[in-house]
């Protein structure tokens, strides 16, 4: 047996063994439902009569699949701000988080690059990249509705503002290690310096670059579902705290992994990215 | 000297790194001059830390000189430039473009004009010419080291320049491959009549291929202490060349340089035979009347194989049967 059939096995086990735990810990326990007189007063009090559907505390298995099917099965509808389909939540959340990393590689990549290529810019700019960079995204938020007043643009430029420092350091450590060897052939062949650029520095530096965008599109995913329930509206995020004030737990378990397995997506399409650019020696 | 029958002049060049003590800079070498004539093949041979790369690089115009000025063709050397081929010591290969590419690369350099079909011809000439056919789409990962050095001498040669700059270029190459490369680079050097520079540790190679050979003592301050004619006929092969007596004359010269007397000059100017002040001595010792600067005849054996170089005369070297 190869060795990747034997890891999806143990995987395969290993997600079984998890479902089974899970399931055991939330099977609904029939004494408390059928309850005394008095606490059935109560419990209909709270809009939980006996014979209810139990939903407190985590839902079960089949309630959980239940959900997904639910919103697996129409995922786009839309009927009003409060009740959108999980296709138009997810699609929200990675406009925004598109937008801002493009923004941020548009404003990156270009002054990494120059940042690599002097050693002046880069003492000149180090001190500032390095206390901008530790700031969490979401203290932008504040200054960002001051100074936008526009809850959806804030949104774009806290992803903006987390995106742009990996791929800066990155672009700019990457552009700075090319080989001495090869800027001489370019120096000795008198290469100008666009061309010098495209076809030997931005190759050359490649898949450093990749890197930083891999890590930068890791955090904005990370950080839109925060940014999103600051801000509310749309999106995955202001779905899962929409869930949450509904106290709808299967819904929010449900957003949970969805977000989950939307990163990993992305993940996978700059894993392979970065792939296409990879050179060996 | 007037410069049309030299293709490049060298005059007192000397590289001084500043000290980290504060005292005067020691110079690695100073006072070095020499010149190399239309289509001659110089190779320069001496210890590491003599400064062999920096005046390749001042050459190719990589690095500057302290003091000193190079001249190519009559026009000062201040820069890199097309009408200077280099073949560096690491192959310097781009790992991302092809073979076509690399070479592609420095001929789109030197002709910016021409069509993508000229280019790409032109290349495959030059591919061809190191026997590389077949191979001009692969990456050079794809390659052995011997394979990727042709595609680095390719890339030099396509550019068709007046002089081509050689740092080391089958340092890192197994003995049969060297020897095959070397041959090919003999060929090719003699086809388009190439004036060569050349950086060698490899005594052998360094008659094999060489018209003339410099001898540098050891750094700090080091210079060229001796300039070695080589007086073998031009004609000489790998195969053959170990059959005539004046190799053995050159080669036990040269090593007993290599051996003893490079590190005397550095140490005092102990050696009677050349002197610092008057610039370097040329000498013959492939032929017996120049007793001078001869070795005895019954050089110790140890010095003969003074050390790996003993391996680069393939006798039986599988091509000689073919040959």
């Amino acid at each position: 047996m190869s060795l990747g059939l034997r890891s999806t096995l143990l995987s395969l086990l290993l997600l079984a063994l998890l479902l089974g735990i899970y399931h055991v810990a939330t099977a609904p326990s029939g004494g408390s439902v059928a309850g005394g007189g008095a606490n059935d007063e109560y419990a209909k009090l709270m809009g939980k009569a006996a014979g209810a559907t139990k939903s407190d505390g985590m839902p079960t298995l089949s309630q959980m699949g239940e959900s997904a099917l639910k919103h697996l099965s129409a995922p786009f509808y839309d009927n009003g701000p409060n009740d959108k389909g999980i296709g138009i939540q997810v699609a929200h959340s990675l406009g925004r988080v598109g937008l801002g990393f493009f923004l941020a590689a548009v404003v990156a990549i270009p002054l990494g690059f120059l940042i690599g290529m002097s050693p002046l810019l880069h003492g000149a700019l180090n001190p500032f990249t390095q206390v901008l960079k530790p700031i969490t995204p979401l203290a932008w938020m504040p200054i960002a509705l001051y100074t936008i007043k526009d809850s959806s643009a804030s949104g774009i430029f806290v992803i903006f503002i987390c995106s742009i420092w990996p791929m800066l350091i990155n672009t700019a450590f990457g552009v700075a290690s090319v080989r001495r060897d090869w800027l001489n052939v370019a120096r000795t062949l008198e290469v100008g310096p666009v061309r010098r650029a495209f076809e030997v520095i931005l190759p050359a530096a490649a898949p450093t670059i990749l890197t930083g965008m891999r890590i930068s599109m890791g955090i904005a995913w990370l950080v839109i579902v925060a940014a999103e329930m600051l801000v509310g509206g749309t999106g995955i995020g202001y779905f899962v705290w929409n869930e949450w004030n509904n106290l709808s737990i299967t819904n929010v378990m449900f957003a949970i992994l969805l977000i989950g397995v939307v990163g990993m997506l992305l993940d996978l399409v700059f894993a392979r990215l970065q792939h296409l650019v990879t050179w060996r020696e | 000297m007037s410069g049309a029958e030299y293709i490049l002049q060298v005059q007192g060049l000397a590289k001084r790194y500043p000290s980290s003590s504060g005292s005067p800079a020691v110079p690695v070498f100073e006072n070095v001059d020499f010149t190399i004539a239309r289509g001659e093949f110089v190779c320069i041979i001496g210890h590491s830390g003599c400064g062999k790369t920096t005046i390749l690089n001042v050459l190719a115009g990589l690095e500057s000189a302290s003091s000193g000025f190079v001249f190519m063709d009559g026009r000062e050397v201040n820069g890199p430039g097309l009408e200077r081929g280099v073949v560096f010591q690491g192959h310097a290969l781009m790992p991302w473009m092809t073979v076509l590419g690399n070479v592609a690369f420095a001929v789109r350099s030197r002709w910016p004009d021409w069509s993508k079909a000229k280019v790409e011809a032109h290349c495959r000439r030059f591919i061809e010419l190191v026997g590389l056919a077949g191979a001009e789409h692969k990456k050079p990962a794809e390659l052995s080291g011997g394979m990727k050095q042709r595609v680095g001498i390719a890339r030099a040669f396509s550019i068709e320049p007046k002089m081509l700059l050689l740092d080391e270029p089958f340092g890192a190459l197994d003995a049969l491959t060297r020897g095959v490369i070397q041959d090919e680079l003999v060929r090719i050097c003699a086809a388009t009549n190439q004036s060569v520079f050349m950086i060698t540790h490899d005594v052998d190679e360094a008659i094999l291929l060489a018209d003339r050979i410099l001898l540098m003592s050891n750094g700090p301050r080091a210079r060229i202490a001796e300039i070695v004619r080589n007086t073998l006929p031009r004609d000489r092969t790998r195969l053959t060349i170990h059959h005539d007596p004046q190799f053995y004359r050159i080669r036990n010269h040269l090593v007993d340089f290599l051996v003893h007397r490079s590190k005397l000059i550095q140490q005092g100017g102990a050696d009677p035979s050349s002197a610092a002040a008057s610039g370097p001595i040329e000498v013959s010792p492939g032929l017996l009347s120049d007793g001078a600067a001869d070795v005895p005849a019954d050089v110790p054996a140890d010095l003969r194989m003074a050390d790996d170089i003993a391996l680069d005369v393939p006798i039986h070297h599988p091509l000689s049967a073919n040959s």
